[in-house]
């Protein structure tokens, strides 16, 4: 018993020191991430296979939430259940929480200071820019019809400031309803 | 109260949170933005190129970040954090153990693939929704927009983008 107990301990400080590190070196989030989750995951501890690393991508993108966050759930509760869940959720969380919370309290005591007021008066535009710029490479390939629903969602949640909740609820409805009426 | 509102608000933006990432944006502009006031647009445009900037997935980011800036105090991050979490660990929880029913499940291809469409257009949205006349002061502020559209279409890192947009701030206003 106090055999098992060191084994899942060995276990929860690995999964903890694997996801602190993937936390702490993936930037931005989103698709970067993906080969550093990778390498040390399947290359380096071998907790799951090459193959299953796919399926897990896509796995991890059908639910909601971040997606280092899902695989973390994901390769967590794998190795050692509930447990290894939470210990990995940590590893990615705390990180980047310390870190943003030093600038939370940091940042509100030079945000008035004249610099720093020019500074981000460049960069807001600038972050526009990268929320945009990957919605090109998402809509290649994709329906005319779709392109315009998801023009029309945008509009109508920028113009009549309903809930993108909505929006996501329909498309899953729409989606449903598809593979359940028309795809027999 | 203030921190059942966070916590609730987080909740939400935890579970509809498909897509991750930019998808997330729209979501906690509405939630965080036009329904709770809690912080303004540029403030939120800063709080997503803080972000940019630091490890670790944006929603996370913004959820410690806005946590605190809302009550002031380290309990505030704490509560928005967990809740952005939970609905993820509980949902993959669930997912991971029935994994190998749902993988090829139509139905559940199907809600996806419905949802997509939707979810480019939630990232639009966000985009579009911080286009505010306080982010955009002047002509150099689309200049500057139309700059890092290309470069970033051109894979320029996004942390050295945003140190250039800083650069330039601080050199042109």
């Amino acid at each position: 018993m106090q055999r098992m107990n060191k084994i899942e301990t060995v276990k929860l400080k690995a999964l903890f020191t694997s996801f602190s590190k993937i936390g702490i070196s993936t930037f931005g989030g989103g698709y970067a991430m993906i080969p550093i989750i990778e390498r040390e995951i399947v290359e380096n501890r071998k907790w799951i296979e090459k193959d299953q690393f796919l399926e897990l991508l896509t796995l991890a993108q059908s639910a909601p939430g971040p997606l280092a966050l899902n695989t973390a759930v994901f390769v967590g509760y794998k190795i050692c259940k509930f447990k290894g869940a939470l210990v990995s959720v940590c590893g990615i969380v705390i990180p980047s929480f310390t870190i943003i919370l030093i600038i939370a309290l940091f940042f509100s005591k030079i945000k008035d200071n004249q610099t720093v007021i020019a500074a981000f008066k460049g960069i807001r535009p600038a972050v526009v820019a990268l929320i945009l710029a990957p919605i090109f490479g998402l809509v290649k390939g994709m329906e005319y019809y779709k392109i315009a629903l998801a023009i029309a969602a945008a509009l109508a949640v920028w113009l009549l400031g309903i809930s993108p909740i909505a929006f996501i609820v329909l498309g899953a409805i729409a989606g449903l309803l598809h593979v359940g009426f028309i795809k027999k | 109260m203030i921190y059942f509102q966070l916590f609730i608000t987080y909740l939400k933006i935890g579970f509809f949170g498909f897509g991750g990432g930019y998808t997330m944006l729209s979501l906690i502009q509405h939630e965080v933005v036009e329904y709770r006031h809690w912080i303004s647009n540029s403030e939120l445009t800063d709080i997503i190129a803080i972000s940019q900037m630091t490890p670790g997935p944006i929603a996370i980011n913004s959820a410690t970040y806005i946590g605190y800036t809302v009550t002031g105090n380290i309990w505030g991050s704490i509560i928005a954090t967990v809740a952005v979490c939970l609905p993820a660990l509980s949902i993959m929880i669930l997912i991971t153990r029935f994994y190998l029913k749902l993988q090829n499940n139509k139905y559940v291809t199907g809600i996806l693939s419905g949802m997509k469409p939707m979810m480019i257009g939630m990232i639009l949205s966000a985009g579009i929704l911080l286009l505010t006349p306080n982010t955009f002061i002047d002509y150099k502020s689309w200049i500057i927009l139309a700059a890092a559209f290309i470069l970033s279409i051109l894979k320029l890192n996004p942390i050295i983008l945003i140190i250039i947009a800083g650069i330039v701030g601080v050199m042109i206003y």
